[in-house]
């Protein structure tokens, strides 16, 4: 065990965790989008979980830094916040927030970081960028919603820890980049009794197209 | 060591022996060599039909003469170059320049045949002499000082024998004679820096490698090279692969490797032959394989072909893409040197800080020191593109200026237009204004100033390029090429590039200004890699040297380089145009050139569509058309009414 301070509150933690983790056991919430207990590496891809800690110039995720005893981590400077807004801008900037068809459980993931930052649900003064993406992306028995989508990889990784082989992969550069899909039979048919990667996406971007009937025929309406 | 020590350096002195006499015999009695530079910069120049041409000449003249094949010299502007040594005339050996096949098919039959050099196409001497002018009295030759570059363009890279003769593979034999503690000592002493873009020290890397404990490991020699423009690595593959391997291998024996790869991108097809032949030559002289030279030290070399994404430069990305899975950088620690290619400790280096290392381990760390600067020893090698008059491959001490660079050693700017900015160190480099110019170059220099050293990409641009245009440009390519991982540089560069993209078009708006500046900083301290750190280098170095041309788009609407089309326009000065000319008329695409009432030529602004023809076609003599900036200040003309009836009719 090793003794850090965290908004200075004192907490005893475990010593091969890493700061988020440390926060997370702790009830202290860092924004995390792309965080997951079960992988090796962490995905970083996020840039939300910034956290400003003793000794360093500047803020560093959380997600990547482990504690070490003494340390003193800041979880809300005005540097760390500068950071997150701007990151969570940029993903607004895709992400279409539509709450009375979003399936999500409210607040989301999304509308909690927010809060908890203190910024809007839009991407202002930013843009909105349209990609010119279909609204859905037929995934076998899912749907795919790429606009909705902030390539955490979650999906990706819960699904190659099913299955060794994942059958969801990134496609594309750039801004284009987006979750992709091995079709095949036999792929359809393990998913079909899956759904594990549905479970783990933050934002709804995977779907059971039974469950996504539903909310197309609400949005029609 | 003792035994195995002499044993390794006799075996090497026979082997030298051997191939310098079977050189001298295939030399003959003073048959003429003539050496015909064939990278890929001279290929694109017609080198291939040179050759034949030389070839076919010979033949035909039923003289004998041998044509032996060469890297590049690095004077790309002046390819396809030939060296011609014709020992019984008593000149030394000759360069020509801009070889193309007739001047090929002359130079035979005046020098080889008749012994007659044809001065008129003499670059200058290869050395030192009373006869002709060397080329070391030429700024270019005489300012650079070359190390990895030493033998380019002189030496065949297909033929492992000449880099032997002349010494080649004797740092090897050194190094395996040495404990490799010694040996990275040495190369940590050298203060050597690696050149593929961050300048991390190489002894120290190779210490942390040589201190992992496995079993096995790894030298991963990165030539991805995927700076558009730069092709400092290809061609230095081209023209010395020897050189490479000989580094490589001496790396691989210091940190304990038994495995290299050479990463090299797929769009290299001549790197990758010449490389190919270059490790099969070098097993079969024992220099690469099992048990080298007969000591206890084998390496095996292969080369993986990367896809061409420029992301997979980058080192976790590149460890990423030989194991299979798409390039994507990883968040470090753990380094590569912990914890790399198949789990196995993994030294990464770039194909000039390979190349360094024969010389430095034949020379030693105090001779390297004593080129370039105190924190960047050594030189530093650049590919210099755009508007200089002498562009190509250029090998300088570390510390020269980039006035020296430019001006001295590049000839300065074509063109007689003036000198406006240089953007170094590739796509995410920074965009340096003339007040950089007396810059030394070096890694701290470059960083300080807001650009880079990169991996040597250099572009020099002249008055009329506009710096928004040109931060366009190189963020449109970033934002391509990031890999899509992270959010700052997936989503980020697209709106730097979207407002870029809108300033330019003169939609730009004054809080646009403060946006670019906000979101390039936190692209850059938020990004996951390397490519997101750097790529709003142009963006916030031409902010900060050059907001008058931004706050020009912005608020007047008005492109100082009368670059961007949406903010200029064409018109005829009515003054200036001839009665009666009709040049530009036919010139013009879009018909947008109409007969004015006095029978002068204007231009129909609501159909033009800016592309320059007619200033192209109108007679120097009358120079009548203009461009200005913003649109609004070219001198609206009607078409006469007559004209218009007839076109509706
Ligand atoms: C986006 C990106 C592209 C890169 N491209 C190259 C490259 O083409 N060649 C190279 O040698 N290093 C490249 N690097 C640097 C490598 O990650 C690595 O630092 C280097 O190969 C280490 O070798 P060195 O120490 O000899 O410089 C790149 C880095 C980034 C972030
Ligand atoms: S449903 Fe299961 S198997 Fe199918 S993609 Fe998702 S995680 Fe993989
Ligand atoms: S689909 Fe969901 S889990 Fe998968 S990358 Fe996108 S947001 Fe993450
Ligand atoms: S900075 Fe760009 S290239 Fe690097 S990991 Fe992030 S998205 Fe990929
Ligand atoms: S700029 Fe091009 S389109 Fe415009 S008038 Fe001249 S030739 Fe015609
Ligand atoms: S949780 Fe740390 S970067 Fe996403």
């Amino acid at each position: 065990m090793v003794k850090i301070t965290v908004d200075d509150r004192e907490l005893e933690v475990e010593e091969h965790l890493t700061v988020l983790e440390a926060c997370i056991q702790n009830g202290i919430f860092i924004p995390n989008l792309c965080f997951l207990k079960t992988r090796h590496h962490p995905h970083a891809s996020c840039r939300l979980c910034f956290v400003s800690i003793e000794g360093y110039d500047r803020p560093v995720t959380s997600c990547t830094e482990r504690v070490r005893d003494g340390m003193v981590v800041k979880t809300n400077t005005p540097e760390v916040r500068a950071l997150q807004k701007s990151a969570f801008k940029l993903l607004m900037s895709l992400h279409p927030c539509h709450p009375k068809i979003c399936p999500t459980e409210k607040p989301c993931l999304l509308m909690r970081i927010a809060k908890h930052i203190g910024v809007g649900l839009n991407p202002k003064p930013l843009e909105h960028i349209d990609r010119g993406l279909p609204d859905l992306v037929d995934f076998g028995p899912l749907y795919y919603v790429p606009n909705r989508c902030v390539l955490c990889a979650k999906c990706i990784h819960t699904c190659r820890t099913i299955n060794q082989m994942p059958l969801l992969t990134f496609a594309k550069r750039g801004i284009m980049t987006m979750v992709a899909y091995f079709d095949g039979e036999q792929n359809t048919s393990i998913c079909a009794n899956c759904n594990a990667c549905v479970d783990v996406c933050p934002v709804a971007a995977l779907l059971p197209k039974s469950a996504f009937t539903s909310s197309v025929e609400s949005r029609k309406a | 060591m003792g035994e195995g020590r002499k044993d390794i350096e006799d075996r090497y002195k026979a082997l030298k022996n051997k191939v310098q006499e079977e050189l001298e015999k295939e030399k003959g009695d003073g048959i003429p060599t003539i050496r015909v530079t064939m990278s890929t910069c001279a290929r694109a120049a017609g080198a291939e039909e040179t050759q034949k041409v030389i070839e076919d000449t010979v033949a035909s003249l039923d003289v004998t003469a041998r044509v032996i094949p060469v890297g590049c010299l690095g004077h790309c502007y002046a390819e396809p170059l030939i060296i011609v040594e014709h020992p019984q005339t008593g000149f030394p050996p000759i360069c020509y320049h801009s070889v193309n096949a007739g001047k090929a098919r002359l130079i035979v039959q005046s020098y080889i045949k008749d012994a007659d050099p044809a001065f008129e196409y003499v670059m200058g001497a290869m050395e030192d002499n009373e006869l002709i002018p060397p080329v070391t009295t030429f700024p270019r030759f005489g300012f650079e000082e070359r190390i990895v570059m030493a033998h380019c363009g002189r030496i065949n890279p297909w033929d492992i024998r000449e880099y032997i003769a002349l010494g080649g593979y004797s740092a090897l034999v050194k190094a395996l004679t040495l404990e490799p503690e010694v040996i990275i000592d040495e190369v940590e002493r050298s203060g050597l820096r690696g050149r593929g873009g961050a300048g991390f020290p190489a002894g120290r890397k190779w210490r942390l490698g040589r201190t992992q404990k496995a079993d096995r490991k790894v030298v991963i020699c990165n030539a991805d090279e995927g700076d558009p423009g730069a092709y400092m690595d290809r061609t230095i593959i081209e023209s010395n692969p020897h050189q490479l391997l000989e580094g490589i291998a001496i790396c691989a024996y210091a940190v304990g490797a038994d495995t290299a790869i050479i990463y090299v991108r797929a769009e290299y097809p001549l790197a990758v032959k010449t490389i190919g032949h270059a490790i099969k030559e070098a097993e079969t002289y024992g220099f690469l394989g099992n048990n080298i030279l007969g000591s206890d030290f084998s390496l095996s070399v292969r080369i993986f072909q990367g896809s061409g994404a420029f992301v997979c430069g980058e080192e976790t990305a590149l460890i990423q893409s030989i194991e299979g899975r798409r390039g994507m950088p990883q968040h470090r620690p753990p380094y590569p040197v912990e914890r790399g290619v198949w789990g196995r400790p993994t030294i990464v280096n770039n194909v000039k800080t390979l190349s360094y290392v024969p010389s430095i381990i034949n020379q030693g760390a105090d001779w390297f020191r004593s080129i370039g600067t105190e924190k960047s020893p050594g030189t530093a090698i650049f590919s210099i593109v755009g508007n200089v008059k002498h562009p190509g491959l250029v090998e300088i001490a570390m510390g020269t200026t980039l006035r020296t660079l430019i001006f001295d050693i590049c000839g300065g700017i074509a063109n007689k237009k003036a000198f406006k900015a240089v953007q170094i160190g590739g796509p995410s480099g920074g965009c340096l204004s003339d007040a950089f110019l007396d810059t030394p170059i070096d890694f701290d220099s470059l960083t300080q100033a807001g650009a880079m050293m990169g991996s040597g990409g250099m572009v020099v641009m002249d008055e009329d390029s506009c710096m928004v245009d040109v931060a366009r440009y190189f963020l449109d390519f970033t934002q391509k090429e990031s890999c899509g991982k992270c959010t700052f540089c997936r989503i980020g560069t697209k709106h730097l590039l979207d407002i870029l993209d809108r300033i330019t078009k003169g939609e730009g708006q004054e809080e646009d200004l403060t946006i670019l500046e906000n979101l390039a900083r936190d692209i850059k301290q938020g990004s996951l890699c390397g490519l997101g750190k750097t790529a709003p280098n142009p963006v916030i170095t031409s902010l900060r040297y050059f907001f008058d041309e931004y706050v020009a788009h912005v608020r007047e609407k008005r492109c100082p380089a009368l670059k961007c089309r949406s903010l200029t326009a064409y018109y005829i000065d009515l003054d200036k145009c001839a009665r009666g000319c009709e040049a530009c008329v036919g010139s013009c695409p879009v018909e947008a050139i109409f007969t004015t009432k006095g029978r002068k030529k204007a231009i129909d602004q609501s159909k033009c569509v800016k592309c320059g023809e007619c200033m192209t076609a109108c007679p120097k003599e009358y120079d009548a058309v203009r461009k200005v900036s913003p649109p609004s200040l070219a001198p609206i003309i009607e078409r006469p009414h007559e004209e218009k009836v007839k076109e509706g009719a």
